[in-house]
């Protein structure tokens, strides 16, 4: 008997109980396996995310019988919506392609331990948690539960120098905007006397126009988000830590995290700080143009495949900003389809980069392509795809995502805007380009073959299919992103 | 308002606490130094931590079980402070409850099984 949480609660919550349940097996198993069947590991782990991803298919079909549309639990402090249910698809995805593109590669690393993939779930649990969370305590707590696992695996090359320094960065700097971003939560709850997203809001509605303490609040959480997603000026531990990080993980949080922290970005922004829109827009406007322009700038001149990425990730940030600075359903809509689509082609793009990684060789020089159009024909055409796609060139699925948020744009007058952001996905075709030179121009510099793994494999193959099917038969996935945008807007 | 009469009577334990607390270091000190043998070093001004040598070369090495003890300290400790308001109210909260608590004891048993089966406990 009690009156506080009832069982329906912590069916909301299978997937993200499956998931730490799997993490804590992991975890436990590890301790018995050999060092040659370490790959055993990653077999838990997928299947882990294999249950969650049923446990979602259930909760979502029996959402579409109820007709409900919305599953409250733990008193409103987790809300599963067709947001929440569409960011954690993105999640599911992402995570069981970074686990299977992770195996070869920690094993020419010689650190495949099992806790690899069992912070690799807790960190998936987190970011779950952040895309249903409408509580503040919720989010940050699920907020740190994801940073922290990433700290961890940025990290998780003891031997590697670099490593160590990224995740000491990130750790650093990471902490220090949790901070800023928990002083501006506190001041949201000073306001209001509630944590719930939507208790704030209508707190922050009757508020004055121009009220200093909201400015601070919207202020200091601009600070702290704009840190978690990436956007200038609060970018700079970016490019490091995607360098400093293994592949695998750089293409985990390039893609996952990076959607969650986009979600309770959109939350923050949509719900407690929507009826002060008129405050957080100009800000918003500025740093989009500043991020964009950043990142695309800045990639041109790098010679670290994973650098570049990282300062194409940054403007891509920028771009999504926009898809919120036009705030209407295609913006929003546009944002969604953008994130879900880069899931795809960025796992995509990294997972070439992981089959870069050899016994002799790290692999995240742009060098190190040469010629790979001769070595590995296959692995160098779906890299045009993606970054054709990351440029968002059609029929690839980029275009989709930018045509959306370019088109929100136009339809909430923001043509300055807009010219801006068609005329650096230009610059941004040069540097992707850059890469497709080396690739096809140059010959190669050394005979040793790109190490295509079965894992690598089915990546590759599942991100490629994704990235043309969504850009070639985009309606399914609009249709399902329009729901996502009713969800927010309610 | 309050009369000019008025006093505070609940506060009164306070001020006598406060008394007590001030007189008790002075009278203890002033009795010590009057009693103890006295032998000045240096090294007893020096700041004292749990018998580590306080000073050394800021780039010296040491070693990393400390804090890892130190770590699983403070696991612990949040353990107990959250098992004792559970203890408490253990009648109102019932079975939920109870359940609760074991999911909470049985992540930090495998935590703790994890740690051991690691050697990270194993000192030396």
């Amino acid at each position: 008997m009690n009156e506080y949480f009832t069982p329906g609660d912590f069916l909301v919550l299978k997937p993200v109980i499956l998931l730490v349940l799997f993490g804590m097996g992991v975890m436990l198993t590890d301790l018995l396996l050999e060092k040659h069947n370490k790959y055993f590991n990653a077999v838990t782990a997928l299947v882990g995310v294999g249950f969650a991803s049923v446990a979602m298919w259930m909760i979502q079909s029996q959402m579409n019988r109820d007709g409900a549309g919305v599953y409250e639990a733990f008193r409103g402090a987790i809300v599963l919506d067709s947001f929440s249910i569409f960011f954690t698809w993105i999640f599911l995805i992402s995570t069981a392609i970074t686990i299977i593109i992770s195996i070869r590669y920690l094993e020419i690393e010689e650190e495949n331990h099992g806790e690899h993939y069992a912070i690799i779930l807790f960190a998936t649990a987190g970011m779950i948690l952040l895309a249903t969370g409408m509580d503040l305590i919720t989010l940050f707590v699920s907020l740190e539960l994801m940073v922290i696992s990433i700290y961890i695996l940025t990290g998780f090359l003891k031997r590697d120098r670099r490593s160590n320094e990224a995740a000491l960065k990130y750790l650093l700097l990471g902490a220090f905007s949790s901070g800023i971003l928990a002083y501006g939560m506190s001041l949201l709850y000073g306001i209001s006397n509630s944590t719930n997203l939507v208790e704030i809001q209508s707190k922050l509605a009757q508020r004055p126009a121009g009220d200093p303490l909201v400015m601070m609040a919207v202020v200091t959480l601009a600070a702290g988000l704009f840190f978690k997603i990436g956007a200038v000026p609060f970018h700079q531990w970016l490019p490091d830590v995607y360098e400093g990080a293994p592949h695998p993980t750089t293409a985990f949080m390039s893609v996952g995290p990076k959607a969650a922290a986009f979600a309770l970005f959109l939350r923050i922004f949509m719900v407690p700080l929507g009826p002060v829109r008129d405050q957080w827009l100009p800000l918003l406007i500025g740093v989009s143009i500043a991020t964009m322009t950043l990142g695309n700038l800045a990639a041109i001149s790098q010679s670290n495949i994973k650098r570049l990425l990282g300062y194409s990730a940054i403007s891509h940030v920028g771009y999504l900003m926009l898809g919120l600075v036009s705030g209407n359903d295609t913006g929003l809509k546009g944002i969604s389809i953008y994130l879900l689509v880069y899931a795809f082609m960025n796992l995509g793009a990294f997972t070439v980069i992981v089959a870069m990684r050899r016994r002799d060789l790290i692999g995240d020089e742009i060098d190190d392509m040469a010629g790979l159009m001769y070595k590995s024909p296959t692995a160098a055409v779906l890299m045009v795809i993606f970054l054709l796609s990351l440029a968002g060139i059609p029929p690839t699925a980029g275009f989709l995502g930018k045509y959306f948020i370019f088109l929100s744009l136009l339809e909430t007058g923001h043509y300055t805007l807009a010219v801006i952001a068609v005329l650096y996905v230009a610059v941004a075709l040069y540097y992707y380009f850059r890469i497709v030179s080396v690739m096809f121009m140059r010959e190669p510099i050394d005979k040793e073959l790109p190490s295509m793994s079965p894992g690598i494999r089915v990546a590759l193959g599942v991100t490629a299919a994704m990235t043309l099917i969504i850009g070639i038969y985009p309606n399914p996935f609009i249709e399902f992103a329009n729901r996502t945008v009713l969800a927010v807007m309610r | 308002m309050i009369g000019g009469d008025y006093v505070p009577s609940n506060y009164i334990p306070v001020v006598i606490f406060i008394v007590i607390a001030t007189l008790f270091p002075i009278v203890t000190l002033l009795v010590a130094k009057l009693v103890r043998p006295s032998t000045p070093e240096p090294d007893k001004l020096g700041p004292y931590e749990c018998g580590i040598d306080p000073q050394m070369e800021s780039r010296g090495r040491y070693t990393v079980r400390y804090y890892i003890i130190a770590i699983l300290f403070v696991i612990f400790d949040v353990e107990t402070i959250f098992l004792f308001p559970w203890a408490v109210q253990f009648k109102v909260l019932g079975l939920f409850g109870l359940i609760e608590m074991l999911v909470f004891l049985g992540i930090l048993i495998v935590g703790y099984v994890w740690v051991y089966k690691k050697g990270a406990l194993e000192w030396v």
